[in-house]
């Protein structure tokens, strides 16, 4: 039972990734160098609507050009990330975020896998238990009883004939 | 005998069976239930020129259609558009005609030449292929487009007379939709 159970911890602390929190970054504008780290940064973390599945800053649709030009503007307005993070998903919706910020509708989204994880080791956690309860409790017939003697004795045999007893 | 890892299974190509079905282009906009953005562009017709913005439709329902003479679905759509246009208000809104396509977008040209040329090519597809809209406007550096969220030509907003957005429509509106969803919509609207 305590074994099962600091498995199951020990599984949890690996698989549990260390959440980067999105650092608050209202520093004024700077250089150009400054501009584009933080157009880089932000672009990373947004969704281009025509690809989908590349980022806002890897993309070269046209959409995706456009809407880098219009972060860089706010940056250059002193816009945080925030505030412009808040500017793409009031028109583009959630979506646009890799990691949409938490509410209800994206409840399910975040912890659906840990619910489904947890649930999937539960179930194995009862399945270990039941199984393991049946093997133990089931006796030996008479028929394997003698069986077992029998193999026990030919090993005592055994040992006793060459002495040297290197069965582990 | 157990039967869950089947049942599992099971419920599992039907959860991928239904996201197949789904289509992944058709996302929620956060726009509806929220007033309509607000711009101020130039009209297609330049004789005389003038501005338009939302504002002026308040007390009307209304569509704002997103177009471009370079979107090849948008000609799928325009035969049902002209099939409604005397139904209710329809808005053009011209998304970056010229630099959207690629060909002009590459050549360097003035923002005058630009909306002589995107007001050309838009007012001769209108000519040509008929024109459903009350008013037709230029977003030639689609900007207002991003404040609408575009993302894919054509997209069409259903508007209501207080100047909110109902309904959103991503991609070439289909005879399905059009009749299913926003009719329906648009009389729903008109009632109160």
């Amino acid at each position: 039972m305590k074994t099962e159970i600091i498995f199951l911890l020990a599984f949890f602390a690996l698989v549990t990734p260390n959440l980067p929190f999105c650092a608050e970054n209202s520093e004024p504008p700077g250089t150009e160098e400054a501009i584009e780290k933080r157009l880089h940064e932000i672009s990373s973390e947004l969704r281009c609507m025509v690809c989908q599945n590349e980022s806002l800053s890897s993309s070269s649709a046209d959409l995706a050009d456009d809407l880098r030009h219009r972060i860089r503007a706010l940056i250059a307005e002193g816009k945080s990330d925030a505030e412009i993070m808040d500017f793409m998903t009031a028109r583009y919706g959630d979506f646009i975020r890799y990691r949409p910020r938490l509410k209800r509708d994206t409840l399910l989204l975040w912890f659906g896998p840990v619910f489904f994880l947890v649930g999937a080791f539960g179930g194995l956690f009862v399945h270990m238990r039941r199984r393991g309860g049946i093997t133990l409790d089931v006796p030996l017939s008479a028929g394997e009883h003698a069986f077992a003697e029998k193999l026990l004795n030919m090993e005592r045999a055994k040992n006793a004939g060459d002495g040297s007893g290197d069965i582990a | 005998m157990n039967r869950l890892p089947l049942i599992f299974f099971i419920a599992l190509i039907i959860f991928m069976a239904i996201g197949l079905k789904r289509d992944p282009r058709d996302i929620p906009s956060p726009l509806v239930g929220r007033p309509a953005p607000a711009f101020s562009l130039p009209t297609l017709d330049a004789s005389p020129e003038k501005t338009f913005s939302p504002d002026q439709m308040r007390g009307a329902v209304w569509l704002l259609n997103v177009w471009a003479t370079w979107c090849a679905s948008c000609r799928v759509e325009h035969p049902l558009l002209l099939e409604i246009k005397n139904r209710v208000a329809l808005v053009g809104l011209n998304y970056k005609e010229a630099r959207g396509d690629m060909k002009a977008g590459r050549e360097k040209i003035s923002p005058g030449d630009e909306k002589k040329l995107a007001r050309e090519r838009a007012s001769a597809w209108l000519k040509r292929h008929g024109n459903p809209y009350a008013i037709a406007v230029l977003d030639i550096d689609g900007r207002a487009g991003l404040d609408y969220g575009v993302y894919g030509v054509p997209e069409t907003f259903v508007i209501d007379k207080n100047g909110v957005i109902r309904f959103k429509y991503t991609g070439p509106i289909t005879r399905e939709a059009l009749n299913g969803q926003i009719l329906p919509l648009i009389e729903k609207l008109s009632e109160n």
